[in-house]
């Protein structure tokens, strides 16, 4: 094998990211990235007669997207690995039925994407399989159903709450070389710093972001510097101001570096709040923006930093801290 | 950086909530919403001859009529978020958490869907009025007992 173990991080050799497809809600359309994404829906409902079903229609639309663009079934794929935030990983169970393949769900809320990625990458290196899709979307309404109010019910939110994205990503990885590879990945501890509020992510996930990137930093023996952008999945407006401040403070040269949250929406004309959440927020964007500028070689290496709050409502009810997470994967042009 | 400090400057740096503007709004859409009530009711109490204690029944159905239809035309959270407790505080706001909550559960079905999930926002509101005005009750009458 010839993968190298830096503590929590692993270098890879062998995987690469070959297609992508990428569609996304009415609001991320219409968004400064709107044109980088495959496909847009009119509305919510994507056609469909519930929000959770119409999930399902885009992350099998993202699906179908991403297999066309390179003339292959979903039998020629070894093994597919998805991740939602709904309760039994709903949406991407559900889509399972229909794969001939095995089907691996995870569950590591807004982080999944980066999950996701991690293990088929693992997977990859590791020499179990040649192909691998990886999968995550994530609805407004279904989330706002789950986790919040019901959709029409009017209630005036926080100023520090974000809002999650509606979209589904889906990545094809393989062992033949192409233009982009997943070059390293570190994967995220647990980190709770007693946060409790559900309207207030960014705070909650923050630390555990910056865990992460310090982490990352420490056993590639890297900096702000190696990388052309940095991006966490979806601290938004105010954690990720959080997090620059955090890492200032413990003397670190923070360049180059972004949240999803922020870049997906439009945060002045839009309406959401802190900005953009979900798996969809850092998938989308590092899947539908960053990965056609790694291909144009705009950028050379891309730090993704998908952040995910690991919190049940029903515990934040019984006064429970929100347990936070983030998995990291690097992302860098094949010279 | 320990808890304690990072508290500290996840405060400093919190962006500010509208608290004046959101109080001045709810003041004002509550206010309106209460003019609105009042020319209702003395619309019915025009129209149908009779006096205040008939009438107003007449115009609350009106404005939880007019509430659900909003809700079900997704205008009312449009003006819920600027009004905020203007329109969360009266009769309209628990309208709109039946409504709304009975709209979110409508693909599940009538029973397990419509039937119950109806009260899950406004159940909280009818278990505590019941239990504050019983006990209300009591309090009145030992009261009744002694004056």
């Amino acid at each position: 094998m010839s993968s190298h173990f830096f503590g929590n991080s692993v270098k890879l050799e062998n995987v690469y990211i070959s297609s992508t497809g990428t569609t996304c809600g009415p609001l991320e359309f219409a968004g400064p990235l709107g044109s980088y994404f495959d496909k847009g829906y009119d509305d919510y409902h994507c056609g469909e007669k519930s929000f959770e079903k119409a999930e399902r229609k885009m992350l099998r639309d993202s699906l179908d997207i991403c297999l066309k663009r390179e003339k292959l079934k979903s039998k020629d794929i070894d093994l597919f690995i998805g991740g939602d935030l709904m309760n039994q990983n709903t949406t991407v169970h559900y889509l399972a039925r229909e794969l001939p393949q095995p089907f691996v769900g995870i569950y590591g809320a807004c982080s999944s994407f980066c999950l996701s990625m991690a293990i088929g990458s693992l997977m990859i290196e590791g020499g179990f399989v040649d192909q691998v899709v990886a999968m995550v979307s994530s609805h407004n309404a279904t989330a706002e159903r789950q986790y919040r109010y019901p959709v029409e019910y009017g209630v005036q939110k926080k100023a520090t709450t974000t809002f999650t994205a509606t979209g589904a990503i889906s990545t094809l990885l393989t062992n033949k070389p192409s233009s982009v590879k997943v070059e390293a990945l570190t994967l995220g501890k647990v980190v709770d710093y007693a946060q409790d509020d559900p309207n207030d992510m960014g705070r909650a996930m923050a630390p555990a972001a910056y865990d992460t990137i310090v982490t990352h930093f420490q056993d590639l023996k890297r900096s702000f510097k190696d990388y052309d952008l940095v991006v966490t999945g979806d601290l938004s407006t105010y954690g990720h101001k959080i997090l620059k401040e955090m890492m200032q403070r413990n003397k670190m040269d923070v360049v180059r570096y972004n949240d999803c949250g922020c870049l997906l929406y439009d945060i002045n004309q839009q309406e959401v709040f802190q900005g953009g959440s979900g798996c969809a927020c850092s998938g989308l964007v590092t899947m539908g923006y960053l990965y056609p500028l790694l291909k144009e070689k705009k950028y050379k290496r891309v730090l993704v930093v998908a952040t995910g709050a690991l919190l049940s409502p029903m515990m934040s009810a019984q006064k429970d801290t929100i347990p936070c997470v983030a998995h990291a994967i690097s992302l860098e042009v094949v010279e | 950086m320990d808890r304690k400090e990072y508290d500290q400057l996840a405060e400093e740096l919190k962006p500010n909530g509208h608290r004046v503007k959101n109080g001045l709004n709810a003041f004002l859409y509550g206010g309106v919403m209460g003019a609105i009530a009042q020319g209702v009711l003395e619309f019915f109490m025009s129209i149908y001859h009779c006096n205040e204690k008939e009438a107003t029944p007449m115009m609350i159905i009106t404005l939880v009529l007019v509430a659900c239809l909003l809700t079900g035309l997704g205008i009312y959270d449009n003006i819920a978020k600027h009004a905020g407790a203007g329109t969360f505080i009266p009769i309209t706001g628990f309208a709109n958490s039946m409504s709304s909550s009975a709209l979110d559960c409508k693909s599940e079905g009538l029973i397990l869907g419509i039937g119950s999930n109806m009260f899950k926002l406004g159940g909280t509101v009818i278990t505590y009025g019941i239990v504050s005005s019983a006990l209300l009750g009591v309090i009145r009458y030992v009261f009744t007992l002694f004056w």
